[in-house]
Formats: structure tokens, sequence, C-alpha cells
């Protein structure tokens, strides 16, 4: 018999779940109707937002955490695993989302940051993923408490190469420690302005302490096994699903994609017949202050 | 040594593939049928069930699992892989495997924020496991032949319920000891290996 001292909340309890969605695709939805169809799919966990980024983008002004009935909604009608997006250093929204029965908070610069300080992730049960765009941002965040990590890519453009670019920095960064002496970590450490001991883990295990995903302009199953073996574990699809022409069979053919990333034959039979992928945006054509990646460092 | 395979569609399967490589197994990534035939036991991590099972469906994995398995190959399945082994849910219905004689209730212990680890007592073993409960499922109810190892006590039910079965070559718990350093459960499948069984190979 076992009456667990149960522990909430620990580092171990927070990674975990990240850990088992790794391999898995999570996906952007605004309504119960999308989060059932996602799940239908085969998303490993759904996003619950009021509007995609593309959307955000299009309608523009203050992008605010999403309506609390939404969420409800979505909680109440999957099975899987429910994210939900706060603004960067809105620790109220999070609150908020925790009590909503939220299972990962992503404090995200696809909303409009209220703080120049990030939110004490530590003081949660709830687990939190952030973005990053290199490791210093990375490390950062979870020195901050983040249990898990995405790429930022460029949000709602379906344009996949900032992910890329994000995801390559961050790889031949923590490259570059595993070969430093050891008097070199402290230098390292104020290079990439992240904590000492985290670089020094780093530089020790060869690569993150939580697990890492893409995320910012996925929108084919290319792009996701792109993405995998570029060495992320797990995939976000924000716009690219329910802005295509055949959510239902583009949302089914990025999962299939994401668990046989090295299988070109699979790929291109799940890639056939789609629809339309997203119209997208061009990365080139938007201003500096359109970019979101450069939110919240 | 035996060559383990862990079924690779989705979850933490590199995590379990760590333990056994440690363990000094060989350890085998297996997303396709032609995968399954050449390894002595199996894994089904942790994930999410309804993923796994529905790639499971789609990529015409169901039978040649449920062959291998009643033909005696030792599986160990954890939280979303006890699910997938098990005949039945308390939720809504998703394939599963029905080669482990359970009911399974999934997300029992309440969303994230109620996961936790905590010791676990295990019948066998001379001292409690730390044991990691994720979004984790428990056993509803158990058929004829199945061995319950440990059980975790609910306050709200007053019941207990099992969170480690075994049934002859078939290992299911709800926890994750592959996110800690305690590899009894990877000993106890290996040793479910019929001796010798690489050198008939």
């Amino acid at each position: 018999m076992n009456t667990p001292a149960a522990e909430r909340g620990t580092d171990t309890v927070k990674r975990g779940l990240a850990e088992m969605l790794k391999g898995g695709v999570i996906m952007d939805v605004v309504n119960v109707e999308q989060a059932k169809i996602a799940e239908a799919a085969g998303a490993v966990a759904v996003m619950a937002l009021e509007r995609v980024p593309a959307d955000i983008r299009a309608v523009g002004g203050v992008a605010r955490m999403a309506d609390p009935s939404i969420v409800e909604g979505i909680v109440a009608a999957v099975e899987i695993p429910v994210m939900a997006k706060s603004r960067i250093g809105h620790f109220v929204e999070a609150q908020i989302l925790a009590s909503l029965g939220v299972d990962y908070i992503d404090e995200s610069e696809v909303l409009s940051p209220v703080d120049e300080f990030h939110i004490d992730k530590w003081s949660y049960d709830v687990p939190f993923v952030c973005g990053a765009k290199d490791l210093g941002e990375a490390l950062r965040r979870i020195g901050e408490g983040a249990a898990m990590i995405r790429t930022k890519g460029e949000p709602g453009t379906g344009d996949v190469v900032e992910a890329v670019r994000h995801m390559r920095t961050m790889t031949s960064q923590i490259r570059a420690l595993t070969v430093l002496g050891s008097d070199e970590i402290m230098s390292a450490a104020k290079d990439l302005a992240a904590p000492y001991a985290l670089v020094k883990e780093v530089a020790s295990t060869g690569k993150l302490p939580v697990v890492n995903f893409a995320a910012g302009g996925i929108a084919t199953p290319a792009d996701a096994a792109l993405m995998m073996q570029l060495g992320c574990d797990g995939i976000f699809v924000g716009s690219g699903i329910f802005k295509s022409g055949d959510p239902d069979a583009r949302a089914k053919a990025i999962v299939e994609a994401t668990t046989f990333y090295k299988d070109a034959a699979k790929i291109a039979k799940v890639s056939r017949n789609l629809g339309e992928a997203m119209v997208g945006l061009n990365i080139d054509t938007l201003s500096p202050q359109e970019l979101m990646q450069h939110r919240g460092l | 040594m035996p060559r383990v395979g862990a079924l690779a569609l989705q979850g933490d399967f590199r995590e379990h593939l760590a333990m056994i490589a440690e363990l000094g197994a060989e350890g085998v990534e297996v997303r396709t049928p032609e995968e399954l035939d050449g390894i002595d036991c199996l894994i089904i991590p942790g994930g999410e069930s309804t993923a796994i099972a529905r790639l499971a469906v789609r990529y015409e994995m169901m039978e040649p699992l449920r062959n291998r398995i009643l033909d005696g190959m030792p599986v160990l399945g954890t939280c979303a892989g006890m699910i997938f082994l098990g005949t039945a849910t308390t939720g809504k219905p998703q394939p599963q495997l029905g080669v482990l004689d359970v009911a399974v209730a999934r997300n029992a212990f309440g969303r994230q924020q109620e996961s936790f680890e905590a010791n676990l007592d295990v019948k066998g073993f001379d001292r409690p496991m730390r044991a990691v409960f994720i979004r984790a499922p428990w056993i509803e109810s158990v058929g004829p032949g199945v061995d319950v190892l440990a059980t975790v006590f609910d306050p709200v039910s007053g019941r207990e319920f099992p969170v480690f079965v075994r049934a002859g070559n078939v290992l299911a718990i709800s926890f994750h000891p592959e996110l800690t350093n305690d590899a009894r459960v990877h000993e106890l499948l290996l040793s479910l290996v019929a001796p010798g069984i690489d050198e008939e190979r």
C-alpha cells in the first residue's frame, strides 16, 4: 500500500510532460471543433487561443490571453493536454490560465509583451514553455523556470526560415560549448548572458536540460520533418493547419511526417493532395516592427 | 544480451533506450512491422495514447504487435503504453491492443498540476521506487491472471488503484522510471527474455 507523500510541480514532473510530447505535434486551435479535429488527427496537445498568429498579424492592436470561456471549452472537450498563451511578463494572465486547469502555459512573444521582465516561472505548479532564438535566450528562460523551450521562428508567416535559423544557431552554440575547458565556461556564460550553472551543464551534456520544439512558420509536412532532422524534439504548428485549405488532412500529414521524419518516401506519400497551404508572408516583406521574434529577449 | 525495441511512433522512447543501453543491451527504434521482426522484447513508451494508437492503426502495426505479444514476446508499457496494452478504458473508446486484461482510467489523477512524484512500494522490490506520475492513468479493474505489483491510494474514493501490474510476459506501469536513475523495471523486462535467445539468432 502506498500513501505517497506526493510532491507536485517538481522539475521532473514539469519537464517530464514535455518529454512525453516528444516526437509529436502541438496544434493551435481557437474553438472546440478545431480542438477535436486536432485530437483526432493525432496531435499530442493543443494550444488554445483566441486567434492564430496569422490573424493576430492581420487584426493588429494589442494581443492578449484568450477569453477564459474558449480555454475552458477546449479543456473540457479533449483528453490530450491543453496549453494556452499568456503575454510575456503578465503573471496574472498566467495565474488565471493555471486556475482554468491548463497543462502548460506558453509565455509567448505572439501576444503583446507587458513587461521587460519575464514571469517567475518557478513559483507555479503548472509548467511553462518559452520561445528562444539562440542558446542565451533559451538558458535565460530555463533560468526563470521554463520547463520546455521552442524556437521562436517568425509566427504567423508560414515561412520556416527563421525557425531553421534559430535551431541552427542553438545547435552550433551548444556544440561550441562542449569543447571548452572548465576555465572558459564563465567567459562563455558572460558572452551568452546566461546563468553559469546552466552553461556548465550544457557544456558537459551537449544538450539543453529541457525539451526543445520547433515553432514559428511551419506549414507543410516537409517543414516539420526538416525541423526534426535539424534536431528538434517535436513541432508546434500555429496558423499552418487551420489557415490551410484542408485542415484535417494537413494535420494528419504533419503528424505522420513528424514520426517518420527520416523516411522521404513516407513524407512524399503524406504530402500528396493536401490542398492549399496557408498563403504565407515572406519574411523579407515584413518591416522590423512587424517581427515578433525580437519581443522578450 | 537481448535486442530491445522501443515503439518510436511518439513519446519518450529515447529515454527508455538510454536506460536499456546502460544495462548493456542493444536498443532499437521500432516504427514499422518489419522493424518488429528482429527484437526480443519491446517497450511501449509514455506519450499521448491517442496519438500513438492512431499512428499504429494507420501504419498497420496493431496486428503485428498483438501477434508478437500473444506469441510470448515480453513487453513493458509505461503510462500511454499501459493504456495501449489494455482491453478497455473508462473514457472515450480508443484503439487498444487488448493483450492485458485491464480497464484503464486515463488522466486518473487529474491534469498536469496534479501530476506528482512519490516513493512507491513494489511487490518483489527490496526498497521503494521513486515514481513519477505525469497525467498518469491508473487501472480501474483487473481480470483473472493479472498480478498487481503496486497500488496508489486515492483519498477521494478511498480506494486503492493498481499502477504496476504483470500478466505473464506483459508488464504495465503508470509511471516513468526512465525519467529517474532506477532501472529495476527495465531489468525485470530483460529478465523475462528467454535465456540464450540471442545465441539462437
